[in-house]
């Protein structure tokens, strides 16, 4: 079993071999007979689409599920995972794709409650010693009276890592730990702890979907597709065409439509000088201006928590303006159902099962949404026909190819990707004029989002003025004509697709405006 | 009456009105604020302290001792908390209408219970009178203090320093901020969630026993008039701080005093306006803190996480 090689680094950062890991769910077989294998002191990439089993199988090594068939070997010994806190004895952590901090604690109460054993009388002024000692034995700095929901995503991500290290974990799994992440702020977490693992203090488990993060972190990866072990090797000695190829199948194209040189439109959106106010009282917008004009997407990057869920919130009508104003094809509009049915404006909000349907409902119901009160859906004025509703649903779930088993299921027993289609083909069944739409891929796999991302770009094409407010910066450059970037509620940065340099949108998301203040820096 | 003081007659029976009125609104909004930390709403607060009330009545005038009616309250607190804690644990029950189910339960229980009471006289419990230096009777009267009173201030400090020294104050903050984080560390909601609501039942059942055993200091079926429920509006207002509910309770308090006062100085025309005035004020307060934006402030995390 084992390979001969070393099974620990001296600084105790084991190795790990999975051996014919299967486990089924139901009918559904999530992971069949599965191999992986780590070496001690290395960051392992686990490449693969959603549901390729990637989560699943590191879920059975850190004992959230139970394999039905496999074994783990931790280290020189074969070892069973009965539970998350067995997987901690053993020095295996992981750290989630959403973050598990306590919002209204602080950074020294959050990892001293993670420890478990907390005394009785708990001495905060030893704790704070105790834990500034021991940041100051690792690469992250943070204040430890900073209560969370005051820091960054990239802090909170650096803390949830820092909480694993607190903890003495060895083995570290990282679930897409980067998807809230600038760049700059990406280079710097991976960088701190490929640093640490070439020191052979941690071995590291990578769970991704982006090339970018394999090539420049990884040492070795291996990908998963449909529950089943595809291909592994050193990165060294793969190229990306060939993980992609792994990744996708080889007998798969994606189509992708492809960007139409359209005329240049009239302004179709117009966003004056908008003012709101978030969840917490605090300003969201500050005198947020842009136009979109018809036949061009506007891309907006940011990190999240910037103020781009008011301001979707504001355009849907969800939220109410402090000052400022929204004019749609040059006439004011507040969100009334009549001025969006007369104006056409359509919305594909982020996680959409919470933001615009009804979860409980069916799929017939869900898609009628936009349209069930006006006339042809509608008897005597009053009574909806439930007939021309149904035929409209299954007429949009065979051309959307919405994966549901039948029109009357409730739209929350869809996955992520049936449902986000489903309310794509509600808002886009007939031609839109304003489109908006948040993070629409967050959490898709490849099909889904290539799929998705061409229904977009097939709408601008058309003549649609599209505003897409997204955190994946790859998703605004392949969409977007011009690129915005907020920060902080206001529009910091623009630039036109053509001339877009990455790393001056990446400074422009951390805050670093202005030319000016990039020379200083 | 108020010749010898004049006007300063009514802001002397507002103190001593305070010092009165304000005990039970304080032991109801500390247990409140206990079992909302955890992450629960506890509605049925009001069948708790009328149920308290009755049963402390009930047990000073059997045994004689008053402070054996004081902790036959708080069992009864307990065990009322007990059973909306452990209703609500199980599966699919919402917190919010069990509560208001319990609220029923116990005020149609101890009025049926309690019906035998009406009449006797119970042992009341004991004073202290700070007003030992002054001659005035109105001075006397009005700083006469419950032992309850200092007990109540001593919890209150207690509970905040709980919250943030030690490691029970922590687990129920834990609970109420994050399910899945206290189920990642080990804890169990159900267990957390369970205890502070029967002690926090404990906690406001007092108040019904300073009801019933001080002031008024009788048993009838209008004791409470709906203390229990404005202890909701009273832990919103102290933003689940046990050191703001002192103050949140004064000003309760104080309202409440506010009509009696001013009947015993002579002005007698707005006594049932002045009467209303706590209401008023958990209206009003309803209506500053329900702004969309600012109603969540400090509030726990899973507080109410069903209905949002």
């Amino acid at each position: 079993m084992s390979s001969g090689r070393v099974e620990v680094t001296k600084h105790g950062a084991p190795g790990l071999e999975v051996i014919g890991m299967s486990k089924r769910f139901g009918s559904l077989k999530a992971l069949d007979n599965v191999s992986l294998k780590v070496q001690p002191g290395t960051i392992h990439a686990l490449l693969g689409g959603n549901g390729a089993g990637k989560s699943t199988l590191v879920k059975c090594v850190m004992g959230f599920y139970h394999a039905d068939e496999g074994d783990i070997v931790l280290g020189p010994k074969q070892v069973t995972v009965k539970d998350p806190r067995e997987a901690r004895e053993l020095g295996m952590g992981m750290v989630y794709q959403h973050f598990t901090l306590v919002q209204n604690m602080t950074v020294l109460e959050n990892l001293v409650l993670s420890r478990g054993k907390v005394p009785g009388v708990i001495k905060w002024q030893q704790e704070r010693q105790e834990v500034e000692h021991f940041m100051a034995t690792t690469p992250f700095k943070l204040s430890t009276d900073a209560k969370i929901s005051g820091l960054s995503a990239g802090e909170k991500q650096k803390l949830e890592i820092l909480k694993q290290l607190y903890l003495n974990t060895k083995l570290l799994f990282l679930d897409e730990p980067t998807s809230s992440l600038t760049p700059g702020e990406t280079e710097e977490v991976l960088g701190m702890l490929q640093a640490m693992v070439r020191r052979g203090e941690l071995t590291i488990v990578l769970i991704t979907h982006r090339f970018r993060e394999v090539m420049r972190f990884a040492d070795a990866c291996t990908i998963l597709r449909n529950g089943k072990f595809v291909g592994t090797g050193q990165v060294a000695e793969l190229d990306q065409q060939r993980m992609s190829d792994w990744m996708i199948g080889s007998d798969q194209v994606i189509q992708t439509a492809s960007r139409k040189e359209t005329p240049s439109g009239s302004v179709k959106l117009e966003l004056q000088e908008l003012q709101a106010q978030g969840d917490s009282g605090v300003p969201a917008l500050e005198k947020l201006t842009v136009s979109v004009h018809g036949g061009e997407i506007v891309g907006i990057a940011g990190v999240s928590g910037n103020g781009q869920k008011a301001l979707i919130e504001v355009i849907a009508g969800q939220r109410p303006l402090t000052a400022g104003q929204i004019l749609v094809r040059g006439q004011r509009y507040r969100g009334t159902r009549r001025e969006i049915q007369m104006h056409r404006l359509n919305c594909l909000p982020e996680e959409p099962l919470h933001n615009t349907c009804v979860g409980h409902m069916s799929v017939t119901r869900n898609m009628a949404m936009r349209k069930f009160d006006q006339k042809p859906n509608r008897m005597f004025g009053f009574f909806l026909h439930n007939g021309r509703l149904r035929r409209h649903a299954l007429d949009l779930i065979r051309r959307y190819n919405v994966k549901t088993p039948s029109p009357e299921s409730p739209i929350r027993n869809l996955s992520g990707g049936n449902i986000q289609r489903a309310v794509l083909a509600r808002e886009l069944c007939e031609p839109s004029e304003v489109l908006i739409t948040a993070n629409p891929c967050y959490g898709l796999d490849f099909h889904a989002t290539a799929d998705i991302r061409s229904q977009i770009m097939e709408a601008r094409n058309h003549g649609a003025a599209v505003l897409l407010i997204s955190e994946d910066l790859d998703e605004i450059l392949e969409l977007a004509d011009r690129i915005f970037v907020i920060f902080e509620g206001n529009l910091i940065y623009e630039t036109s697709a053509a001339a877009a340099d990455v790393s001056q949108i990446g400074q422009a998301m951390a805050g670093h405006s202005s030319a000016e203040e990039l020379v200083h820096a | 009456m108020s010749q010898s003081l004049g006007y300063w007659g009514v802001p002397l029976a507002v103190l001593g009105g305070i010092l009165r009125l304000s005990p039970p609104f304080l032991f109801v909004s500390l247990g409140e604020c206990l079992t909302e930390k955890s992450g629960r709403i506890n509605l049925g607060q009001e069948g708790t302290l009328v149920m308290g009330a009755m049963s402390a009545y009930g047990i000073s005038y059997l045994s004689g001792s008053p402070w054996l009616g004081v902790l036959a309250a708080g069992a009864v607190g307990f065990i009322l908390g007990s059973i909306h804690g452990w209703f609500c644990s199980r599966p699919r029950v919402n917190d919010i209408a069990l509560g208001i189910a319990m609220m029923f339960l116990g005020e149609g229980l101890a009025f049926y219970l309690g019906r035998g009471l009406i009449q006797p006289q119970a042992a009341q419990l004991a004073s202290v009178n700070l007003g030992w230096w002054s001659h005035q009777p109105e001075i006397v009267a009005a700083l006469k203090i419950n032992i309850l009173l200092p007990v109540g201030l001593a919890l209150a400090v207690i509970m905040w320093w709980a919250f943030r020294y030690t490691r029970w104050g922590m687990i129920v903050r834990l609970a109420g901020e994050s399910t899945d984080a206290s189920r990642a560390m080990g804890y169990s909601i159900n267990t957390i969630r369970f205890l502070a609501t029967a002690i926090g039942g404990f906690i406001a059942a007092i108040g019904g026993a300073f009801l019933s055993l001080y002031y008024p200091g009788s048993w009838n079926d209008n004791i409470s008039s709906g203390q229990g429920l404005m202890a909701v509006a009273l832990v919103i207002f102290a933003r689940w701080n046990p050191i703001n509910c002192i103050y949140a309770a004064v000003i309760f308090g104080g309202a409440k005093a506010i009509g009696p006062a001013l009947q015993a100085a002579g002005y007698s025309s707005y006594t049932y306006l002045m009467n209303a005035a706590p209401y008023v004020l958990t209206m009003v307060i309803m209506i500053i803190t329900c702004s969309r934006t600012r109603a969540w402030v400090g509030a726990p995390a899973e507080l109410g996480a069903s209905l949002r």
